[in-house]
């Protein structure tokens, strides 16, 4: 089907009667998620500059709506929160109370997912769905949300989903995935239903089919997008590679550069790691417990009795890297990593975790 | 025993986040640092079942948690015991909590000993300090169905007199006439007639089938390491040696990432281990 951009306000009003409207708009000089209120709330006619350790906003000589890659932010701040309540308990004469927390009942629209990112909400999903426990937390969020994909029509200078499998075309896993087309003059998107429900949206919006000449174009920006990565990362035996390479010199190398900071870990789009904070109020009879995101780059992660066991940057370091390339794909059957480059932009010595894998391969 | 993974839902009637008040029928002083807590369901429901090796995350009003292996009978369905050391903020304040107070408990998490697969085989069973808490349920199983296995043995190390930890149990084992209890200490003074040195000392002069045995160790990892190296000296095969392995842990239902040890979430992929699954990582320096 075809969306003319004249009509696009007509899929953010279809979707705000009954969600909460969430896509990329543009704050303290970077471009988030959060919720859009209408299009004129998206980043119009900007587009991204990424190399590792820079991220720049720069204008586009056209007004197109989706004409950068992914931000700091991931959708994984709506999915699995960054801080969430799990239970409040009283203590009195009588004991402890428990009391469980309400889920989340609210249904967000997510505008403006890529493919990479759709991919990311996968491996959440195994870790939160499809494994031995299910957090009904994540679950009550995730079951309730409307998946609109745009496929990128330009790839950043960090970019690497094509070495992971994971872009830039979104193939599934979405409700709608719009391509967006600005060529003489016109301003359209070609827009795909992957579910019923995705469909019935689409026909509410009574769009005309789209031609084969538009289609054709649609495939042909993918292509080129692919062609455009920024980063590239030979995945072959990766997981033997780190697992048999643990006490590999890169190691320190790399922790001479990192500041074990975290920032990769909170931008990164499947980090998943949580800790726990009990709290009490002044009288002492109310308690909660609060989960919050942690990063395996801090001191207290590991923490036992008499020390931590990853007290040195170089182990820290390694226990990230080998985790999402290779041990995630013992535990959950594939990579951690999608390939999106947020932990190349933002960290602020310019790691790069590509260039790291090339050394580990001897490849320098 | 093998407990099947039964899919179980957070925030649900039996959410694995959500602790079960459970009140302190009594404390126990075993050493200057350890106690042991014997708890019963504040609300009347039955106590929990376990299998021998599996922890419970328990619950300090306000203060937070600590996973804690259960110390108890697998058997006993009136009592739930647990035995800590106070080292850190939340069992330093568990160690304050008298009889009547209150404790939130949840589990029981992660994988048994292989008492099941040890039947009809000798049983050996190495441990230091506090480590032999998480074994006692074994012991109190294995000498319950004395029947099903072969040579018994425990070997225990202590630091000092002071943490001998179940030491009237300890002698009262020593009198069965089918169980092999070995006590040594590393450090003691003129009057301590024992064993002196590390517990490793003690594996080359007990008796016990090289090819049908099963060892369980738990301890320090220095002292699993070497304790490893002397039973496979003597025979043993990795797959015939389980240890059980500690890190930090928050949630124990693997969603924290804390207690990861290479490719293994040790509260639900352990804690206990065949040895043969861990052997790669096993000595790896801040893995």
């Amino acid at each position: 089907m075809i969306l003319e951009r004249g009509d696009f306000a007509l899929l953010l009003d279809a979707l705000q009667k009954t969600h909460q409207v969430i896509g990329p708009t543009i704050r303290d000089g970077a471009i988030v998620y959060d919720e859009l209120s209408s299009a004129t709330d998206l980043p119009i006619g900007w587009t991204d500059e990424q190399d590792g350790g820079t991220y720049r906003l720069k204008r586009r000589n056209d007004e197109a709506l989706f004409g950068y890659v992914v931000g700091p932010q991931s959708w994984k701040r709506f999915l699995h929160v960054p801080r969430q309540r799990l239970w409040q308990a009283t203590q009195n004469e009588n004991g402890i109370q428990i009391t469980p927390e309400p889920q989340a009942t609210h249904r967000m629209a997510f505008i403006g997912i890529r493919s990479c990112e759709l991919h990311a909400i996968a491996i959440q999903d195994n870790v939160f769905l499809h494994d031995q426990f299910t957090d009904t937390f994540y679950q009550a969020r995730r079951e309730n949300v409307f998946l609109v994909a745009v496929n990128c029509g330009q790839a950043g200078g960090t970019c690497f989903c094509v070495s992971m499998n994971t872009g830039p075309k979104a193939t599934s896993g979405f409700d709608l995935a719009l391509t967006e087309v600005l060529e003489d003059g016109q301003h359209y998107f070609v827009v795909e239903a992957g579910t019923a429900n995705g469909q019935l949206l689409l026909n509410e919006l009574s769009q005309r089919a789209a031609s084969n000449e538009e289609q054709q174009k649609a495939e042909a920006i993918s292509a080129q997008t692919a062609t455009q990565m920024g980063r590239t990362m030979d995945t072959a035996g990766i997981k033997e590679l780190l697992a048999q390479n643990l006490e590999h010199p890169r190691w320190d190398d790399v922790a001479n550069r990192c500041l074990t900071c975290a920032n990769c870990t909170m931008v990164c789009p499947t980090c998943f790691c949580t800790t726990v904070e009990d709290v009490t109020d002044l009288t002492g009879e109310h308690a909660e417990r609060w989960r919050r995101w942690d990063s395996c780059f801090t001191m207290d992660f590991t923490y036992l009795h008499g020390g931590s066991v990853r007290a040195s940057n170089k182990s820290r370091y390694r226990q990230w890297m080998t985790h999402k390339l290779s041990s995630w794909i013992d535990q959950f059957g594939s990579s951690g990593c999608v390939g999106c480059g947020r932990c190349i932009t933002w960290c602020p010595v310019g790691i790069d975790i590509t260039e790291e894998v090339r050394a580990i391969r001897g490849k320098e | 025993m093998v407990i099947a993974p039964e899919k179980q839902f957070i925030n649900s009637p039996t959410d694995p986040m959500l602790p079960q008040p459970y009140r302190i029928e009594r404390v126990r002083r075993e050493t200057h640092d350890v106690f042991t807590l014997e708890l019963r369901p504040a609300n009347g429901t039955p106590v929990m079942q376990f299998a021998p090796g599996q922890f419970n995350m328990l619950y300090v009003f306000g203060t937070g948690e600590s996973a804690i292996s259960i110390s108890g009978d697998p058997n006993d369905t009136n009592r739930l015991i647990h035995t800590v050391r106070a080292v850190g903020t939340v069992t330093n304040a568990m160690q304050k909590l008298k009889r009547g107070d209150c404790i939130g408990v949840r589990g029981p998490f992660g994988t048994p000993w292989p008492i099941v697969e040890a039947e009809g085989s000798d049983v050996v069973i190495v441990t230091g300090g506090i480590g032999l808490a998480p074994l006692r349920p074994v012991i109190y199983h294995v000498l319950a169905n004395r029947e099903k296995y072969g040579r018994f043995a425990l070997l225990f190390g202590a630091r000092s007199p002071r943490d001998l930890l179940f030491a009237r149990e300890l002698e009262q084992w020593r009198g069965h006439f089918d169980f092999n209890v070995e006590v040594t200490l590393d450090t003691a003074s003129s009057d301590w007639r024992g064993n002196v040195g590390v517990v490793t000392t003690l594996i080359p002069r007990t008796q016990f089938d090289a090819r049908h045995t099963v060892a369980m160790i738990c301890g320090p990892e220095v002292m699993m390491r070497f304790t490893v190296q002397e039973l496979m000296k003597r025979g043993l095969t990795t797959d015939q040696i389980f240890v059980t392995m500690e890190r930090n842990m928050k949630c124990a239902v693997g969603f924290c990432g804390h207690c990861q040890y290479g490719p293994h979430f040790v509260c639900k992929d352990g804690p206990v281990f065949p040895f043969d699954r861990i052997a790669g990582l096993f000595g790896k320096r801040e893995i």
